[in-house]
């Protein structure tokens, strides 16, 4: 009798240690998982900053050995290849959601698009760069600026179908059947009623994908391959923020090491306010209405 | 009276609207003709529409395609054994893809160790202990650092990560597990363990989103029972949820895997890239991406070239199959409710 009572004590005392033990595990693991991201936040505002000045936005590299000069070049070029990117990428996926969500709901045909795309989604973007290198660039015999922004156009269109779909989803069956009701065309009704009400979704899951591939280097060695100065055609070789970052870190250089520095923390700050201000003007509504 | 007159009036308008010619044509009919037919507007519509979605088998289609087209050589010299051999010497017009193979899986393979334990602890506190007001912020912080760009993260791992390792983990590991021989030789900070901690740290989001996902889809009712059972909450988390959930955790582990397996910038500035096999954790290493990223754009010589795009398509067969598995995996578990973009 007193050894099962015994036996019973230990048994609870094991499990109510157990569970305190899981517990402050599970409150460690959180903590260590934030503790990177605090660490990176931290070095990237305390290096950047202090690197960061006016030449850095207006200068373009000087050469080894000079101290100063700026990612100008580097700034434009991104803003040139990420627009081409766009172009190819934000159309061609929004079309494909509108066929999933409107048109395919149910169909094996869309349920390969769909698995197709996040299997494509998960394909590194590396590979994504020679095939792009193999089919443009070893073409055209020269590296440029537009291959790059294929590349990433390609990048972005798995992403930009996938958020299309979800966002139309959540459009009410009634709205759609009103419009049709009044007698609007099938695809005037999906321009203008299906896309207009979930635009602000779409434009967010757009920004998404942009930021994604805003900060994509692998694809873009290969086929941008990065310049040392000032180019604003496509078809020549073509500067972009990642891959500077990635030639000055690697680079023997202090000087480079702090531009590389105030690189990042640009970058990021593109990515987070292009991100956060678009879901903030989303959640507020005030793009409902646009088109 | 009335009756009949409306009857009469409904009438002349069927009439008339039949009638077609003579007498005048009816409102809605002039409107509706005047605009002409929608079906081909329709019909057009949709089929770009659809072209736009079978663009994705297009890409997969185009991007296999040029990689066995761009290999071909190399597949033709060298065949099967490109895979099981370890020298890859350029100068002479050896290549092996060993080497590689071995880093890409041991640096993944450590990640995985590191970031699995990590981001199951954190779905499970996030899920079922996080205070309600601390949720939504720390589940957005986890998803920054998904935001952050891979070249971000190698040139923090640089600057603080390499010193870090070199000046006391190192030392530290070598001190107390030295006598494993994973830890010996020359420890310069960068090398095998130093790419896999930065990998684990860019893996991690991804596991635990897919993780907290398949958690939360765990019916609340398993929960309940548990509890009512006497359970405790760790108990309940691992009787209740963890395995119930335990498919689509796997799937997300998997998924994290493929990330790893691919990714690029990162590990290439922080792994040392030599292509050789050692046991110990600190000696370089190297992986099929990195090669890539290092040395494709000054190959030399067609069969270089082709060399190198067949370790690209060996990453691609990888990285899709692995994909497809994750994906069917946490399908499995997360079908019914609508899907998210990882």
């Amino acid at each position: 009798m007193r050894d099962s009572i015994k036996t019973g004590r230990v048994r609870s005392a094991w499990r109510w240690s157990a569970n305190h033990v899981f517990t402050l595990l599970a409150v460690g693991s959180t903590v260590l998982v934030l503790a990177p991201l605090v660490a990176i936040f931290i070095y990237l505002l305390y290096k950047g900053a202090s690197s960061l000045n006016w030449a850095f936005f207006t200068q373009i590299p000087k050469p080894v050995g000079e101290s100063g000069g700026g990612m100008a070049n580097a700034i434009v070029g991104s803003g040139i290849i990420l627009a081409i990117a766009s172009a190819i990428g934000i159309p061609i996926g929004i079309a494909g959601g509108v066929y999933l969500s409107e048109y395919g709901r149910g169909r094996m045909l869309a349920n390969a698009v769909r698995f197709t795309a996040d299997v494509l989604n998960g394909v590194p973007s590396i590979v994504m760069g020679i095939s792009v290198y193999a089919l443009i660039v070893l073409k055209a015999k020269h590296f440029s600026g537009y291959s790059g922004g294929v590349a990433l156009g390609i990048m972005m269109i798995p992403t930009v179908i996938r958020t299309t779909e979800e966002m139309l989803l959540t459009v009410p069956s009634a709205i759609r059947e009103a419009a049709l009701g009044l007698g609007v065309p099938a695809w005037r009704a999906v321009v203008s009623v299906s896309l207009k009400t979930a635009s602000p979704g779409i434009i967010t899951g757009c920004m998404l994908a942009f930021a994604r591939v805003a900060g994509e280097t692998a694809p873009l060695l290969f086929t941008a391959f990065g310049n040392a100065f000032w180019s604003t055609n496509p078809n020549q070789p073509m500067a972009a923020l990642p891959l500077q970052i990635y030639v000055y870190a690697i680079s023997p250089y202090d000087d480079w090491h702090r531009l590389a520095w105030a690189g990042a923390l640009v970058l990021i700050a593109m990515i987070m306010v292009s991100v956060s201000l678009v879901r903030y003007v989303a959640s507020r509504g005030i793009l409902k209405g646009a088109s | 009276m009335q009756p009949q007159g409306m009857v009469s009036s409904a009438d002349a308008a069927a009439s008339a609207l039949e009638a077609g010619d003579g007498g005048s044509p009816s409102l809605i009919r002039t409107f509706l003709q005047g605009r002409g037919s929608s079906a081909v507007a329709d019909g057009t519509f949709r089929n770009l529409m659809m072209l736009c979605s079978l663009s994705i088998f297009a890409i997969v289609a185009f991007i296999a395609w040029e990689l066995v087209k761009g290999s071909s050589a190399s597949i033709h010299e060298f065949g099967f054994a490109f895979f099981r051999t370890e020298t890859w010497d350029p100068v002479s017009g050896e290549f092996g893809a060993w080497p590689f193979i071995y880093g890409t899986l041991v640096s993944s393979l450590l990640a995985l160790l590191m970031a699995v334990p990590l981001a199951i602890g954190v779905a499970v506190f996030l899920t079922e202990m996080c205070p309600r007001p601390l949720r939504g912020p720390i589940s957005f912080l986890t998803e920054l650092l998904a935001a952050i760009p891979s070249v971000v993260y190698g040139l923090w791992a640089v600057f603080v990560l390499v010193p870090l390792m070199r000046d006391h983990i190192g030392p530290f590991l070598l001190k107390t597990l030295g006598w494993t021989g994973f830890f010996g030789g020359y420890n310069m900070g960068i090398g095998m363990l130093t790419a896999s901690i930065i990998l684990a740290i860019m893996i991690l989001p991804i596991i635990s989103s897919i993780t907290r996902e398949v958690m939360t889809a765990v019916p609340i009712s398993q929960r309940e029972a548990a509890l009512a059972l006497g359970a405790t909450r760790w108990e309940m988390v691992r009787i209740g949820v963890l395995r119930n959930a335990r498919i689509g955790i796997v799937g997300g582990v998997i998924l994290g895997l493929g990330r790893a397996l691919g990714e690029t910038m990162a590990v290439t500035m922080v792994i040392g890239n030599s292509p050789q096999i050692a046991k110990s954790l600190f000696a370089p290493g190297y992986t099929l991406a990195s090669v890539i990223a290092n040395e494709f754009s000054e190959a030399t010589g067609d069969l270089y070239l082709s060399a190198l795009m067949e370790i690209g398509l060996a990453l691609f067969l990888v990285t899709i199959l692995v994909n497809a598995l994750a994906r069917l995996l946490v399908w499995a578990v997360t079908r019914g409710a609508p899907a998210r973009v990882a």
